[in-house]
């Protein structure tokens, strides 16, 4: 009987009487699946509703409660054949989503507001060169001012608050210009509409802020989205462990409810999921994905555990420790902490503009006014056209030239499979010349697979890996991968320990160790041939073989980087993983430049060395020991199935079992770069225009309208060419490895 | 022209009311699965139960 996972601690209790559990759904793929999910779940007892969110395939299921258990919900959805995951939202994601519709908010709010305004100001444009009376105009004016005023100090509120922030630190942003300009421009209009004055620029301040929050909106809803669906990937992956209650029995549960102080059961093959000391039993430990080290750690009673180290042969009990305590996590946080203090906080390339362009705007407004007062023109009509001056530079097209080609750019890498962390990665992105990777679980795949599956007799090969389906041990599970047919054989005895037996057509089929298998003699050249592979030996009546399991390159990672040598890329492997276990990945791949055996301090030492050198390093690792490195490191990119302490500090996450995306994401942020800053230069040929015309006093609300909506046109269509003209598309849709923690959740 | 006294504040309420309905819209969780209303509006769901 399969165990049911205690998903209490998901269900959310409402005061009416119903309990609520959001689901992350994987599978979903067609719009037939709405009908399906809800259809089915409505038709179970005591569910009050079920809805699912198409867009970010999360279902929101609520039932009476004790009429259910939530337990019961994923296997109906299993049955369905979809696997669910319970989900709770990260706070990170709520805030973004109340900032979202808060964009929104103020985004409806300054249309509105520019779309009315427009209307009164075209009337009066028109007007002005033909018959319109003094008092229409004014009623015009005054009925601009009360919608623009009121509108402006709702829709502006972002760029008050940056440009507040930034001058509270005592920095400037591209927000400071804009806020000058947008105050300025209503005071002088409000002040010429009193003076019942033909111009005033109420439709350029909102037509302005509706620029910027449509920039800023598009912004923001690319980043959720790729927020959306990493969180819907941890949920995937989210762990289960088997805890220990006081009365000894074992429950099923996610490494999310437990706290420190519990007791927990780790069964042979299992991954571990938590940090942890043994508190009895003993075992080998794959910590592979934790240090990058491919041989086995043997543990004893007061030895420490990491999370997502794989038990090999013996049965552990745990009591887990809070995340941090452990030795190795605690000299990887203390290096974090210094890697993120070392890292000069690089300034993006629209805060470096502003810092320039800020000055340089308001320096030639004030130029103007003196220039203006100085050729016998009145005060108030030199002000009128220093106002001018600013607000034909309010840097619409500067404040739009970055962000759009960013989210058009993280558009095309989410297409190419890469989730973007920060969104000034590109910027850095584009400047790396050198490639440091980890070697184990970056270069090679997470997974064991069997390396000489080439050279085996098919059949062989076949029988052993439907055998392999039915035993618990690690190196099993990579034979058991190839098998066509995924139905085990019925009577199957494991010996622990030893391997698996059972009987086909009365010839006798065992898989395990060689002495098993009575193969010593062929695992003894086979290791003499390849000693960092592990082996597992089978036999059918007669017949023999061993079969050389290790974790194997990424199926492309070879071609990929041949390709990033060629085009002149540094490319180097630092590894915690023994030298010996290098050295061949290395000569694989034409790496001539690797060191094994580097603990988290050594690789931060090596990084820091090339960056001594003026190299721009990207870092590409996944281990816990990668962390601070990635954290060091110019940028960084980690793949899915990295640690999430590592994901959170690299730039961006890829997905699948191929490298391809660090070459993809490479290129996608060279060209973004490059038309960003084509975009820059867009919006600084406008201001070499415009503000001649505006210093000779030649430009009219009219005049500021055009140039401010022609330039904004200009630099969004050329943000456009970031999608890039070959997309190059990531047919498999990232398949996540079944893991063994995943039964029952 | 005195038409206009009325008209324009007219034009402007009605723009006024189409905001509302946006605000109320966007509060109303209405645009929080775009992509799903697309094949809802396809589905049978109210001939259900």
């Amino acid at each position: 009987m399969a165990e049911t996972l205690d998903l209490s601690i998901y269900v959310k209790r409402q005061d009416d009487g119903t309990a609520h559990l959001d689901l992350a759904v994987e599978g979903i793929d067609c719009a037939a699946c709405i009908d399906e999910i809800e259809g089915g779940l409505c038709r179970l007892p005591g569910i009050v509703d079920a809805r699912l969110n198409y867009t970010n395939h999360r279902l929101a299921v609520e039932w009476r409660d004790g009429e259910l258990s939530p337990a019961h919900v994923v296997e109906e959805l299993r049955r369905l054949g979809y696997r669910a995951h319970p989900f709770r939202s990260r706070l990170v994601e709520e805030e973004e989503a109340r900032r979202a519709q808060w964009l929104l908010k103020c985004l409806a709010v300054a249309g509105f507001a520019s779309m009315n305004i427009m209307l009164l100001a075209v009337s009066v444009w028109s007007g002005n060169v033909t018959d319109i009376t003094p008092e229409t105009r004014d009623f015009f004016h005054w009925l601009a001012a009360l919608i623009a005023l009121p509108a402006a100090a709702y829709a502006g509120q972002p760029f008050f608050k940056s440009a507040m922030n930034a001058l509270r630190n005592g920095r400037t942003n591209m927000d400071v210009p804009i806020v000058i300009g947008i105050l300025l421009a209503l005071t002088m209009s409000v002040v010429e509409t009193i003076n019942s004055a033909e111009h005033t620029y109420f439709d350029s301040v909102v037509m302005l802020l509706f620029f910027l929050l449509c920039g800023s909106y598009l912004d923001q809803a690319m980043r959720r989205k790729t927020r959306a669906v990493a969180s819907n990937l941890a949920s995937y992956r989210s762990e289960v462990a088997h805890r220990i209650e006081e009365n000894g029995e074992v429950v099923l549960m996610p490494t999310a409810a437990l706290k420190a102080g519990d007791r927990v059961l780790v069964r042979p093959g299992e991954r571990i999921s938590v940090d942890g000391i043994v508190l009895s039993g003993s075992s080998e430990v794959d910590e592979s994905l934790v240090t990058g080290e491919t041989a086995h750690r043997p543990v004893k009673v007061e030895g420490q555990v990491y999370a997502g180290s794989m038990n090999y042969n013996g049965t552990l009990t745990l009591r887990v420790t809070a995340a941090g305590k452990g030795t190795l996590l605690d000299e990887v946080e203390r290096l974090l902490e210094n890697a993120a203090a070392a890292k000069s906080r690089y300034v993006q390339l629209a805060d470096r503009v502003a810092k320039i362009y800020a000055p340089v705007v308001h320096a030639a407004a004030a130029l103007t006014a003196i220039a203006w007062i100085a050729t016998g023109s009145s005060v108030h009509d030199a002000l009128i056209t220093a106002i001018a001056v600013l607000i034909i530079t309010c840097p619409c097209a500067l404040a739009l030239a970055v962000p759009v080609v960013q989210v058009v750019a993280s558009g095309a890498l989410f297409r190419a499979g890469v989730f973007l962390n920060a969104g000034d990665a590109f910027e850095r992105l584009a400047k790396v010349d050198t490639v440091v990777f980890d070697k184990t679980g970056t270069l090679t795949l997470p997974t064991m697979s069997v390396i000489n599956a080439g050279e085996l007799d098919p059949a062989l090969l076949e029988a052993a890996a439907r055998l392999a389906l039915s035993s618990h041990h690690p190196l099993a599970s990579a034979v058991a991968q190839s098998a066509q047919n995924r139905q085990p054989h019925e009577t199957v005895v494991e010996e622990p320990g030893k391997g698996v037996r059972t009987s086909v057509d009365g010839a006798e089929m065992r898989l395990g160790s060689p002495a098993f298998c009575n193969a010593e003699d062929l695992a003894q050249k086979a290791a003499a041939a390849d000693p960092t592979a592990s082996i597992i030996a089978f036999s059918w009546g007669e017949k023999r073989t061993v079969l050389l399991v290790r974790q194997a390159l990424r199926p492309d990672a070879v071609a990929v980087v041949i390709e990033l040598r060629e085009r002149g890329f540094d490319c180097r492997i630092l590894s915690g993983d023994r030298p010996e276990a290098v050295a061949p990945v290395a000569e694989a791949l034409g790496i001539a430049m690797w060191r094994g055996g580097c603990n988290p301090a050594g690789k931060i030492e090596a990084l820091e060395g090339l960056k001594a050198e003026g190299r721009k390093v990207l870092m590409v690792g996944d281990g816990l020991n990668d962390a601070p490195a990635l954290a060091a490191a110019h940028v960084s990119l980690s793949p899915i199935s990295a640690a999430d302490l590592t994901q959170a500090h690299a730039d961006a996450v890829f997905l699948g079992d191929k490298l391809r995306p660090v070459l993809d994401t490479i290129d996608i942020s060279r060209r973004a770069h490059s038309l960003m800053r084509q975009n820059l230069g867009i919006a600084l040929v406008y201001n070499l225009i415009a503000v001649p015309l505006a210093f000779l006093g030649y430009v009219t609300p009219l005049v500021a309208a055009l140039a401010m909506s022609g330039s904004s046109t200009l630099v969004t269509l050329n943000a456009l060419r970031a999608r890039g003209r070959t997309p190059s598309p990531q047919p498999e849709a990232a398949p996540v490895p079944p893991s063994p923690a995943m039964q029952g959740a | 022209m005195e038409v206009l006294i009325y008209l324009v504040p007219m034009a402007l309420l009605l723009g006024l009311t189409g905001l509302a309905a946006f605000m109320w819209s966007l509060k109303n969780g209405q645009y929080d699965d775009v992509q799903g209303a697309a094949f809802r509006v396809l589905s049978d769901d109210d001939i259900r139960k």
